[in-house]
């Protein structure tokens, strides 16, 4: 049986990833940023995960208008970065677990989670950053990823209460597995950030305490919360949060905060990072 | 006409539903040609010429050839589609975020440095405004 032995939030900033990229970390506007990242990169190190499940969404990068599915599964042996418009992140390849993806694939579907498969697709900064925030520069990722895409581009994004129940439904598919894995999920994006029209640079900081409180405590509520509080409270951005749902839906309703660290700004946001443990 | 939303008086936000979906399709299929470098050579080199091979009506023509960052979230473009051709003109996410609001570049970065924009006064149109930045 697999184990599912912890969780992590993580903010997908596209500018972090720069600064990680060119070596500008030390740089006085990055390092009271990068001083909090340590703990978490500690604790994963330590856990040294097999598997890291990433509950992202592309950003016009595999997916366009054509076809927008709302949750999607990647299967592949391997994902290449992607080109977003100015060329691909200087990153390993993402190297997956087909094994555990198709019984992923299995599991969620006859739950009653209609994915998207998908088999063949590069990877954007919604999955990239968050590696290079809990990994820093390997030669090569040390862990295999199984991609979980959520589209929250094209409004509606599913509800947070539906993304919750899927992080349920991913606990008993992981713990059906026939492997000894330990794995861990990541749930990306937020917090609150607008980056588009006049109301940009919008940042809610008490709404995202108050969000990551009950996300650990009362994840039923945090779940019940409505599009509109995010798009209203914290950004027309900040509804990446409901995969942050997905994330704490996989874990048991008991969770040990192990480390929280936010910080703003990065460039238009309010950087979260959220680490868990079941009890 | 396609009912009111409960999301459309928050002031100065494009949620991108259905509406600007449509209306938008031609425009964000273009900017997303921007992901292949190869495209973005082509647009460079001939810019109204390149947009010829897509479906885009006059406003929208317009509002790419002019770089009306504002003016393309109105004819449809989505904030990320549109970043792909804010990139290949050397912006970042923060320039064109800047850009948007009618500030300036340091005006923005300033802001952002200070905490952002606050909510205060920016959840609803109309609302007495106590914290316009």
């Amino acid at each position: 049986m697999a184990d599912l032995v912890g969780g992590v939030g993580c903010s997908h900033v596209p500018a972090v990833g720069a600064a990680i990229d060119k070596g500008t970390t030390d740089d006085p506007y990055w390092a009271p940023y990068f001083a909090k990242v340590g703990p978490a990169r500690r604790w994963m190190a330590e856990v040294a995960p097999d598997v890291c499940i990433v509950v992202y969404n592309d950003h016009a990068s595999a997916f366009g208008l054509e076809v927008i599915p709302t949750f999607a599964l990647g299967l592949a042996d391997d994902f290449p970065p992607a080109d977003e418009g100015y060329g691909p992140r200087p990153v390993p390849p993402v190297v997956g677990h087909p094994d555990l993806a198709w019984h992923l694939a299995e599991s969620l579907i006859l739950d009653e989670f209609d994915l998207t498969l998908v088999n063949e697709m590069p990877v954007d900064h919604g999955l990239t950053v968050p590696l290079s925030v809990m990994f820093g520069t390997p030669e090569a990722w040390p862990c295999r990823v199984v991609p979980l895409l959520v589209n929250v581009v094209q409004y509606p994004p599913p509800t947070g209460r539906r993304c919750y129940r899927l992080g349920q439904a991913i606990r008993r598919a992981v713990e059906s597995f026939e492997g000894d894995e330990r794995v861990v999920v990541m749930g990306t994006g937020g917090m609150s950030h607008q980056l588009q029209a006049q109301r940009a640079g919008l940042i809610n900081v008490d709404f995202d305490l108050a969000f990551l409180d009950r996300l650990v405590a009362d994840p039923e509520g945090a779940a019940a919360i409505p599009h509109v509080e995010y798009l209203r409270e914290a950004g027309s951005e900040a509804i990446e949060l409901v995969m942050w749902l997905v994330m704490r839906g996989a874990l048991p309703a008991g969770v040990r905060e192990v480390y929280r660290a936010t910080h703003v700004p990065t460039s238009n946001t309010h950087n979260g990072l959220l680490v868990l443990e079941p009890t | 006409m396609p009912a009111p939303r409960e999301y459309d008086d928050i002031p100065g936000t494009f949620v991108f539903d259905g509406r600007r979906s449509r209306r938008g399709y031609g425009l964000n299929k273009f900017l997303m040609s921007l992901n292949d470098p190869a495209n973005r050579d082509a647009f460079r080199a001939d810019e109204a010429g390149y947009l010829d091979g897509f479906r885009l009506d006059e406003a929208q023509r317009e509002a790419v050839l002019d770089r009306d960052w504002l003016g393309l979230l109105e004819v449809g473009g989505n904030v990320y589609y549109t970043y792909k051709l804010a990139a290949c003109d050397g912006m970042t996410f923060q320039d064109l975020a800047g850009r948007q609001t009618g500030m300036s570049r340091d005006e923005f970065a300033r802001m952002m440095l200070a905490g952002g924009r606050s909510i205060d006064g920016n959840r609803r149109t109309g609302e007495a405004a106590g914290g316009k930045g």
